[in-house]
């Protein structure tokens, strides 16, 4: 797709073999696979290299995946402010595997892994404050895992009698809708059997029987 | 004499401090005057925005982007939109894009406004902030009169805006750009001579290009330290390209640069926004395909299959390919970036937001330290963090 994001990404690919695993463009966006044991290298090449100088970690953060062997994937976006370029970088880790912190590559990179470890429990090792970043204090499990409930478990008020704010199981009234709104029937895909006709139509709006 | 030992000691800054700008708690470890280490606690403000987004359709995802920068609500909308309009693979339609800039320009004015008078009055100016807000409320009469609402607007969506502009509001908006230009220089004359503004910002939290760059700055706070690096011109998104416009570039890097920077950004805005409602073309504003924006009220009157289209787009939604993108703008804080992933259902299954102030308030620790306790009021009230955006 495009030229300059295609050459980055075989250099990338020559120039780390056995770290990255994939290279991949999508939708213009270039996506680099690499080992979980390899990403410090990896960032730290693709700071000081020449034709990359990613030098601003731009954004870190997890997606889960439950149904995959390793279900956590861990996203590093980076920019070059030289080249103008984007690059994303991924690799996986589970519930229990450590990823390498790349704060002493990145010191933007403190708070985010810190709020990837809060939101789905993904360890960083070697970080010097992993610590949770936006939950309550003392806050249990980690809510952005999939299998983490929308409502949550606690919720909290203000107690007249013991003058502070308790903890109590979460009561709702009713229980949480999550409606399934995908229909078997028509998917609203602009791709439908049928659509071909509308082309030849000159109105294509109007409907079927009206003058 | 008896030695005298000196200890440190821990102060709580916020969570319900003016200054704060909000919810932030701010855990001091000072010796004497000066701030030794500075720890922000953030998360006061958390409510769940990207789990919640996870459960919604993708339109009814849109609202939430207003309540994160709620200084600056349609510029949040603007990378959503971009983001979903990228995995769908469409472009709104001109008229549209136009409609957009004019909005996230005064969108820019109205976060700058804000932020630039606020922390004039974190330093002792209170004037700059009365002026300031009843420009505001001017700006905001527009978001009101283009959407219904004067700060949660939901008015960018996913292929286009809303509704069109009414009529008369682009002539209005032209006629209130001389008077914004006037209010700027009032500004501008009340502080950027101004001995006791200077005084509490000249020189205070120096930020260099490349601890700029470690810390992963971006917008005026990267900028103020000397990068002319501006997203609406390096990876122009929407009509950007069609606009003529300067970036505004500080050389110090310290509060006063950020200030001024900001300033001149407006300057700039105005520019923008007078071209935008200039060149604006005619034509619809958002795209002709009814599986992705809703039919004209009038043609559900009439036809049946406007009328189920309606119906499936409000309760289904639309259904976006699966894939993922990274989509970015140049927010009036900074970059402002959408990671969506898609997986081909209605709703999105990760919508991680990158604020840009979350970037900023990291680096408090280091901007700080060595510094004083009420300079550490004019590094927050430079560094423009919204809560909304930073706890999500």
């Amino acid at each position: 797709m495009n030229p300059v994001l295609a050459d980055l990404g075989s250099h990338v690919e020559a120039a780390l073999p056995g770290h990255v695993i994939r290279v991949e463009l999508l939708l213009g966006e270039l996506v680099v696979h690499v080992r979980r044991e390899s990403i410090s290298r990896v960032l730290t090449f693709l700071r000081d290299d020449s034709q990359c100088l990613f030098k601003l970690l731009v954004d870190v953060c997890g997606v889960d995946y439950p149904d995959r062997a390793e279900r956590f994937e861990v996203v590093y976006n980076l920019l070059s402010l030289d080249h103008n370029l984007r690059i994303r970088v991924k690799t996986t880790t589970d519930e229990a595997t450590p990823v390498a912190s790349v704060v002493g590559i990145f010191s933007a990179a403190g708070w985010w892994e810190r709020e990837a470890w809060d939101l789905y429990g993904i360890f960083f090792s070697d970080h010097p404050d992993l610590r949770r970043i936006l939950t309550d204090y003392g806050f249990e499990g980690h809510p952005l895992r999939k299998d983490f409930p929308l409502t949550g478990y606690v919720e909290v008020r203000y107690d007249d009698e013991q003058k502070r704010v308790v903890y109590e199981p979460v009561k709702l009234v009713q229980e949480f809708r999550s409606f399934d709104f995908v229909s078997p029937w028509e998917k609203m895909t602009p791709a439908l059997p049928g659509d071909e006709k509308a082309t030849r139509d000159a109105h294509p709006d109007r409907p079927v029987g009206s003058a | 004499m008896a030695d005298v030992e000196l200890k440190s000691f821990a102060m709580n800054f916020g969570p319900q401090h003016p200054a704060a700008h909000g919810v932030l708690r701010l855990v001091l470890e000072m010796d004497g005057e000066v701030v030794e280490r500075a720890d922000p606690h953030i998360g006061l403000l958390h409510r769940g925005t990207e789990k919640l987004i996870e459960y919604k359709t993708y339109l009814q995802a849109v609202p939430y982007f207003d309540r994160l920068d709620y200084v600056a609500p349609m510029s949040q909308e603007h990378a959503f939109a971009l983001a979903v309009e990228k995995l769908l693979g469409i472009q709104a339609p001109p008229r549209a894009q136009y409609i957009r800039v004019l909005y996230a320009e005064i969108s820019r004015i109205l976060n700058h406004l804000l932020n630039v008078t606020s922390m004039a009055l974190d330093v002792g100016a209170l004037t700059p902030f009365l002026w300031g807000f009843e420009e505001r409320e001017q700006m905001m009469e527009f978001y009101e009169r283009v959407s219904g609402a004067r700060l949660h607007a939901a008015y960018f969506r996913p292929g286009g805006v809303a509704s069109d502009m009414p009529a008369g509001l682009a002539e209005d908006i032209h006629a209130y750009c001389d008077r914004i230009s006037k209010v700027i220089d009032d500004l501008d004359n009340l502080l950027t001579g101004n001995r006791i503004f200077k005084q509490r910002t000249v020189d205070i939290g120096v930020v260099t290009g490349e601890q700029a760059c470690d810390w992963g700055f971006s917008g005026p706070m990267l900028r103020g330290s000397g990068f002319g690096w501006d997203l609406r011109k390096a990876q122009p998104y929407d009509a950007y390209a069609d606009m003529d416009f300067d970036i505004p570039v500080g050389r110090h890097g310290d509060c006063y640069d950020r200030y001024l920077v900001r300033v001149e950004e407006m300057r700039q805005s105005v520019r923008i926004m007078r071209q935008a409602i200039e060149k604006m073309p005619s034509g619809p504003v958002k795209v002709n395909d009814r599986k992705i924006a809703p039919p004209p009220r009038a043609q559900m009157k009439r036809s049946m299959e406007a009328l189920i289209h309606h119906f499936k787009l409000y309760t289904e939604g639309y259904h976006v390919p699966a894939g993922e993108t990274y989509t970015v703008v140049e927010a009036p804080k900074g970059e402002f970036g959408v990671f969506l992933v898609a997986d081909g259902t209605n709703r999105p299954y990760r919508c991680k937001i990158r604020a840009p102030g979350f970037a900023f308030l990291q680096a408090l620790e280091f901007m700080s330290k060595g510094h004083m306790l009420a300079d550490v009021v004019s590094i927050i009230g430079s560094m423009d963090i919204v809560f909304g955006e930073i706890d999500r």
